[in-house]
């Protein structure tokens, strides 16, 4: 099977059953995708589908064949992805940093839908968990994000 | 270094290095054979390493430091990250006596060795925990760069002929202003730290009012690496060759292997490698991980009950464990326990008092579930040494353990330690609750380095417990309604004991009830008494340790006694610390902080009822009060405001502070809103965050803290602003609905709107 990811072609040959996460992170070493708990609760997986900000621990492989998959090792190279991981730098946002790609990843997702979300389009898609408590640096960088969406 | 002078640890062929450790890979291959260059590039002579043999810990600069030709300091911290911000801090305080911006450092964790063992007062132990770290190495630490700093001059000084004495030094420089010369650190190195080191006698510190990065919120250093993926973990950890494994563990501890009824089935099962039977796991190593999940996932297992004894350190999970049934067994725990801490004549004055308050609080047991679940990679390497990338929390004691795992001296080990995806206490040496047993037994087994993730079932199934307590109280108030005696006995096992076994000369264990203990408040009679009821449950170390629940228990009850007496909390707290003068300022630190303090009930602007509680704690050498304001929406607490004014004595990162008191905020409201551990029928209810809530991003309060340096010798940082957020919020709570929450956590409540 072939997946495209960060813009480049690959051929995995893990059963179409497994999970996305898995394939990434095992066969194809791109290991800044975490795994937290395996049954979307967490969100420490999260990478994008074709943009939608999906949770690769629970997305078959074979699903996502011919989507455009993009993980937090290309996050630089999206306008948007780079203005995240500034102000992620800015806010100081990590801790122990482990749910934090997955947090960049749907901050991102939400910001190319919408440059300037609402405080409560923040809150429905920001519900990746953090054990370290990083909650509060996030909205703040997230509303900086979002009146910068505003002002550009 | 006596015990590591044997060490060899020179190996030419590194191409099965560990593709993320690359940099630490080279630098094994170049140093030489000598323990003391075992981490730096820069030829230190053998002969001079030993030498320097008998150098105090803290004190041989090569074994910290590299400074490279671009000036970037690369440092060796006795301490690991996990998120507490300590790499940050130990930049800051080196760079601030070695004359070098923390911006141009790259910080690891050091290795095992004496070298690094340089917490104050305790000589030959190394841990990350009690929020230690920094306040017992501060001194040695930035001694630590100042002899640093005087070898890079004395270095300039031969290469520049001038005398040391004409010499000073900006960021990364050594300047000779009498000739307008001046020598990069960089370009020193070399020369400079294969010097002998000064006595650390004859360096001078810094005035503390000149520093320029100690107590500035310097930018943390890891910070942009952990917001694009590029951070490594144990359980990203890779190396040529390497093998997966996951595991099934017996559902109950002590339980072993009867029969696997389809091994064979599984071993042909795709991607598989090998199935093996360890102590109380069956284990299958794969080409991939999740090939290795699904065959350890369908093993079909018939589970031996455990037979004998338990191992020293080891209980046996009893069949018919209930953690409902156990808190009810301390309830009835008979005695008046053994006395922890007593003040007057707490038993003789209830005895005599005509009203008693009395009652009966519960902490249940808790979880770490910090993010990243437990991973560790072995490697045999062919000269016989092990390799062991393993989150730790103390490299020294998992050395000593995993050489007895594998067989081979302590020095034949070498631990890394990549950062932690959160710890908690989780990372302590716990062998049968940690991977890396299985991981070295697996690795010898099959030839070839296996890393071993635990799923997070696995984890939830053999996590260490932050003990259960049931503690009973009694008080009494004198005639204006002040309380005249107090009396705490708490039913349950304190960590340490659980861990280490009971002291034989009988000495209690002080975290089992530290929180209960050591409060300030004048009351003239307390007695303060533990219960010892062995648990049957493996207990672990949880952040803030025994005032993670005691001060909950304490501060709740004293608001029970306030009430009584008709008093104010606020107010009564106050009145009960006059003369203590650190505490009152923090009290009224808090209380300004939050706008005045005003108990409520009011109605906010949004028309929700709601209130205020405050509660105080003194854990880790610092002091702590919060102010929690909540209303309860459609039957749930919900904390809108929480307000902290924390007291550490003297600080090194004011951002870094805020930032830890926002995540302890975070856990311990958590902790009080949802979080218990529940056993049934000898088995963990909740194997993963489905049924094991830990606070969301929608229950997270704003958060406001207030940093007040009273002066008083260095506390802690990572722990202290747990212990005073439930029962804020407990009091809070109570006092809004006038139903007295008297357990934890609060969702086990039910409250009306
Ligand atoms: S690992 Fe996918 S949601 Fe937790
Ligand atoms: S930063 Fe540690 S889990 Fe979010």
């Amino acid at each position: 099977m072939e997946l495209r990811i960060n813009r480049e072609t690959y051929s995995v040959q893990s059963e179409g059953d497994t999970p996305l996460l898995w394939v990434i992170r095992d066969e194809l070493g791109l290991t800044g995708t975490k795994y937290g708990c395996g049954i979307a609760q967490c969100g420490a997986c999260s990478v994008l589908v074709d943009g939608v900000v999906t949770r690769s621990c629970v997305t078959p492989v074979d699903s996502v064949e011919g989507s455009e998959i993009t993980t937090i090792e290309a996050i630089e190279a999206d306008e948007t992805g780079r203005r995240v991981v500034e102000a992620w730098v800015a806010h100081q946002v990590p801790q122990c940093g482990y749910c934090q790609s997955g947090q960049v990843m749907a901050a991102t997702a939400l910001l190319r839908e919408s440059p300037n979300p609402s405080e409560e389009e923040i809150a429905a898609v920001m519900v990746n968990l953090c054990r370290c408590g990083t909650y509060n640096a996030i909205k703040a960088a997230m509303a900086d994000l979002a009146d910068g969406g505003e002002r550009g | 270094m006596g015990d590591l002078s044997n060490r060899t640890l020179t190996r030419p062929e590194l191409s099965g290095g560990p593709v993320n450790l690359s940099r630490r890979g080279f630098l094994l291959a170049s140093s030489g054979a000598a323990a003391g260059s075992l981490v730096l590039g820069l030829g230190l002579p053998g002969s001079r390493a030993r030498a320097q043999e008998a150098m105090a810990p803290g004190t041989r600069v090569p074994a910290f430091l590299e400074i490279r030709p671009d000036g970037t300091v690369r440092l060796l911290s006795p301490f690991v990250e996990g998120g507490q911000g300590v790499f940050t801090a130990m930049a800051q305080i080196v760079g601030e006596e070695l004359d070098a911006d923390p911006a141009t450092f790259v910080v690891e964790n050091a290795p095992p060795g004496a070298d690094y063992q340089v917490m104050e007062g305790m000589p030959g132990f190394r841990i990350t925990g009690g929020s230690l770290s920094v306040r017992t190495s501060y001194a040695a630490m930035r001694r630590l760069g100042a002899l640093a700093r005087a070898m890079l001059m004395t270095a300039a000084a031969a290469q520049l002929g001038a005398p040391v004495s004409e010499l000073s030094t900006e960021p990364g420089r050594v300047v000779h202003a009498a000739s307008g010369r001046s020598l990069g650190y960089g370009e020193l190195a070399p020369a400079a730290l294969d010097l002998p080191v000064p006595d650390p006698e004859s360096v001078t510190l810094r005035d503390p009012a000149e520093f320029r990065w100690i107590r500035q919120p310097v930018k943390r250093l890891d910070v942009y690496e952990k917001s694009t993926g590029k951070a490594v973990f144990a359980i990203d950890a890779q190396v040529e060759g390497m093998l997966h494994a996951a595991v099934q563990h017996a559902p109950r501890l002590g339980m072993t292997i009867g029969t696997i009824r389809n091994e064979d089935e599984l071993r042909a099962m795709k991607g598989v490698h090998s199935v093996h039977h360890l102590p109380g796991a069956v284990a299958v190593v794969a080409e991939r991980w999740w090939d290795a999940k699904r065959a350890a996932e369908a093993a079909q297992v018939d589970w031996r009950e455990p037979e004998g004894a338990p191992e020293p350190n080891l209980r046996h999970m009893p069949a018919d464990f209930s953690t409902d049934a156990f808190g009810d067994a301390l309830e009835r725990a008979p005695g008046d326990g053994e006395e922890a801490e007593a003040k007057g004549d707490a038993p003789k004055v209830l005895g005599e008092a005509e009203t008693v308050v009395g009652a009966t609080y519960r902490a249940p047991f808790v979880n770490h579930a910090q993010l990243e679940p437990p991973a560790t990679l072995a490697r045999f390497n062919p000269d016989g040494t092990l390799d062991l990338w393993v989150p730790n929390q103390a490299p020294d004691m998992f050395q000593a353990d995993a050489a007895k795992q594998a067989g081979i001296e302590p020095a034949r080990v070498r631990v890394h330690s990549p950062l932690l995806g959160g710890f908690f206490g989780r990372h302590f040496l716990y062998p049968s609750s940690n991977p890396y047993p299985q991981a070295i037994a697996l690795a010898k087994a099959v030839g070839r380095p296996v890393k071993v993730i635990w799923s997070r079932e696995e984890e939830f199934l053999r996590d260490r417990l932050r003990p259960m307590a049931v503690t009973r109280f009694r008080g009494t108030l004198d005639a204006d309604g002040l309380p005249l005696a107090l009396e705490a006995v708490s039913a349950c096992e304190g960590p340490s004991e659980a861990i280490s076994g009971r002291d034989k000369d009988g000495k209690l264990d002080p975290m089992a009830t530290e929180g209960l203990t050591g409060k300030a408040y004048a009351i003239p009679n307390v007695r303060v008494a533990q219960i010892y009821v062995q648990n049957p449950t493996m207990l672990g170390y949880w952040r803030s340790v025994g005032h993670s629940m005691n001060d909950f228990l304490y501060e709740s009850f004293f608001d029970e006694m306030a009430d009584q007496g008709g008093q104010d909390p606020y107010e009564l707290r106050l009145r009960l610390l006059a003369g203590n003068e650190r505490l009152t300022n923090l009290l009224k630190a808090v209380g300004d902080l939050s706008g005045g303090w005003r108990r409520g009930p009011f109605t906010a602007e949004d028309g929700s009822r709601r209130a205020r509680g405050v509660a105080m704690a003194s854990p880790f050498g610092s002091e702590a009060a919060s102010i929690a304001e909540v209303s309860i929406e459609e039957g749930e607490v919900r904390v809108h405001d929480l307000w902290q004014a924390i007291d550490p004595g003297s600080i090194v990162n004011p951002a870094i502070i805020e930032a830890q008191v926002n995540s302890a905020v975070a856990l311990g409201l958590s902790q009080v809103l949802l979080e218990e551990a529940r056993y049934e029928k000898g088995q963990p209810v909740a194997r993963n965050f489905d049924m094991y809530p830990i606070l969301p991003p929608d229950r997270m309060p704003r958060v406001h803290v207030r940093v007040v340096e009273s002066g008083a010798p260095m506390g802690g940082i990572g722990e202290p602003g747990l212990p005073s957020v439930p029962p804020a919020v407990a009091n809070a709570v109570s006092h809004l609905t006038g139903q007295r929450a008297r357990r934890m956590p609060l969702s086990r409540l039910s409250f009306e709107s």
